[in-house]
């Protein structure tokens, strides 16, 4: 009898690996892989439905030239969630470091106060975005509101006085717009606090009391640990914000490709939407991690 | 005696002050301000975050007519429960909670045990091409489920597996209205998020001291063994975290429920489509073309809002520590 070749341990290794991963790649072929392509290859074509199946005809790039020069919409969904995300982003990240600084510290009643914090994963998901975003009534309110007093808010009030200046009101108008948003902002960071907030457990307290005893004030021990030791952090929670915020269900973009495609059934214009909408989306991701990653500390 | 301690304790503590010149007093004081400040800051923040909550409860109380009534602001003068009764006829409440809770918990069951094998074997086991796998499960976290959904949704209209079906009865099967199309997904992670879900338990597995594991290999575990004795208890957190995630975000997600679960009859789905019922509900009462006024529509949406979502508060309260606790003190290292 011929001697079974042993298998070495790295060699069994692998076969257990592959078997544990296995789900995911037969998941990820059959619905992700496949349908990916089948959706380049729909972007490019005109697809019509029948009863025994679809087919499709080659059309060239014509999808995409409708996307960007003849639709009425797209071009302007498209730059208008780009430029929004500019700005929330980064203000969703300052927001959800400060509260996760605030949460991190001792005080009565933190746990409410967590707890409440993290209501909006739960509550802004889903359906729920959706019909908070259309509500026509709290706007009507709101008309009321402004009609009957002179003064709607104190941020319109204080823009006046500020912007009669001239100079940098345009910067003025950015931090209104966000402070007006702050509501979705505080909304939209449950996940982002949460991840930080876990980091900042991970700062063992020795450092900070080793700085404290060689003359370090709380601002510097601030910038020169705990953020050096979050900023790993910081990187996953920028691509998580914009893939957050560009991919939601209240997102116009993604409004206009879901109505493209379920009620008018224009399958290869949607996919050719979605591509162009999916690499914007991409190369944004890429420079932004890009360019942080450089700046990133690895603390081992 | 309480008395005369605390005033030894004010001698004390003005002692200590002239003794640092006057170093004492101010940080004192700096630190009650910051604190007053905090909490000021803390209430006003957790005061924007409950106030539209507050306000659809307010408003699902109300009649029609305090709706139009600009001296009435949070507390209804009418108070009344009509506006429950009614939104439960129009959403077939209960058959719609009991359908969403079976399947959000079976979706979520499935999709936690999926992503716990897949996020074991990238945390622990080397092997050819992992950098290239685990690049794929970014790239299902990235790709905006609506890229694939036409391709996905025409893929499960006219289903099959390499033609074998066609072979058989002549005809693809169409798998459009049951729920194995998001069972098959689930189970090859693809659904709801998994892709977020594979991240964390493998950054939890990953931290895990590889001498645990040795030493069961040692004691003669094998290495399915070693998972299921060793690794999963100590995993428990994450994978309470994970489920419960799955399951709020199953329960409220529209999207996949609309793309695969057509025929089922779910509460976000109910939720979407109640406007419509109103004004159905509204024209067989008062005649055709008599439609309910914007105000009213808004108030029967809080009201439906509110009530798919108090079982999700019911579960939040109960498992606040489940959610969040567990995710934010393991100190997962991303």
């Amino acid at each position: 009898m011929k001697p079974k070749k042993k298998k070495t341990l790295a060699q069994k290794n692998a076969i257990a690996g592959y078997l544990f991963i296995l789900p995911f790649i037969i998941g990820f072929i059959a619905f992700l892989g496949y349908p990916l392509i089948e959706s380049i290859r729909m972007s490019f074509s005109e697809v019509t439905v029948g009863s025994g199946g679809f087919t499709m005809r080659f059309i060239g790039i014509n999808n995409y030239k409708k996307a960007f020069t003849l639709d009425p919409e797209f071009n302007r969904l498209l730059t208008e969630s780009i430029s929004g995300m500019a700005y929330k982003v980064p203000a969703t990240l300052v927001f959800s470091f400060f509260v996760a600084l605030l949460l991190n510290q001792d005080f009565k009643g933190r746990g409410v106060v967590r707890a409440i914090f993290f209501l909006p994963v739960i509550l802004s998901s889903g359906v729920i975005v959706g019909l908070e975003y259309n509500n026509t009534l709290l706007q009507g309110m709101e008309d009321l509101v402004r009609e009957s007093s002179n003064n709607s808010s104190i941020t319109t009030t204080l823009q006046s006085i500020l912007d009669t200046g001239g100079m940098g009101s345009k910067f003025f108008g950015y931090v209104f717009d966000i402070l007006d948003s702050v509501y979705d902002i505080a909304i939209a960071a449950g996940i982002q606090i949460i991840i930080f907030l876990s980091g900042l457990q991970t700062v063992s307290a020795s450092m900070y009391e080793a700085a404290k005893i060689e003359g370090c004030t709380a601002w510097e021990s601030f910038w020169k640990i705990t953020f050096p030791m979050v900023s790993s952090l910081i990187l996953v929670n920028v691509v998580y914000s914009i893939i957050d915020f560009l991919i939601r269900t209240d997102n116009e973009v993604m409004e206009k490709i879901n109505k493209t495609m379920s009620p008018q059934m224009d399958y290869g214009f949607s996919s050719a939407m979605a591509w162009s909408y999916f690499l914007c989306v991409m190369a944004i991701i890429a420079v932004v991690s890009f360019i942080l990653s450089r700046k990133v500390y690895y603390y081992e | 005696m309480s008395r005369a301690s605390a005033k030894i304790e004010r001698d004390k503590f003005w002692e200590r002050n002239r003794k640092s010149g006057g170093y004492l007093l101010k940080k004192t004081a700096a630190s009650g301000l910051y604190k007053i400040a905090r909490a000021i800051l803390l209430f006003g923040l957790c005061f924007l975050i409950i106030q539209p909550l507050l306000n659809k409860i307010s408003i699902s109380f109300m009649e029609e007519q305090d709706l139009y009534d600009a001296t009435i602001i949070s507390i209804p003068r009418n108070f009344t429960t009509a506006n429950y009764k009614l939104t439960n006829e129009l959403l077939e409440y209960w058959v719609c909670l009991k359908n969403t809770v079976f399947v959000a918990l079976l979706v979520s069951v499935i999709q936690v045990a999926a992503c716990t094998l897949v996020g074991y074997g990238f945390a622990r086991y080397k092997f050819p091409l992992k950098n290239f796998w685990f690049a794929c499960v970014m790239i299902s976290i990235l790709v905006p489920p609506q890229t694939i959904s036409s391709s996905l949704y025409l893929h499960f209209s006219f289903f099959d597996v390499f033609g074998i079906f066609k072979a058989i009865t002549g005809k693809t099967l169409n798998l459009q209205n049951s729920m194995a199309p998001y069972i098959m997904m689930c189970m090859g992670c693809m659904g709801l998020k998994s892709g977020l879900y594979i991240y964390l338990i493998r950054q939890f597995f990953r931290n895990i001291p590889k001498e645990l594991e040795e030493a069961a290999y040692v004691d003669g575990c094998g290495k399915l063994k070693t998972f299921i004795r060793i690794m999963l208890p100590d995993a428990k957190p994450i994978l309470t975290s994970c489920f419960l995630f799955a399951y709020v975000w199953q329960w409220t997600d529209s999207y996949y429920a609309r793309l695969f679960l057509g025929r089922v009859k779910l509460l976000p789905k109910a939720l979407t489509g109640l406007t419509g019922r109103l004004s159905d509900w509204y024209a067989s009462l008062h005649g055709v073309g008599v439609m309910p006024s914007s105000a009213y529509e808004q108030a029967m949406i809080a009201t439906g809002l509110l009530m798919t979502i108090i079982p999700l508060l019911i579960i939040y309260l109960v498992a606040q520590k489940g959610f969040v606790e567990s995710l934010s003190q393991s100190g997962i290292k991303m």
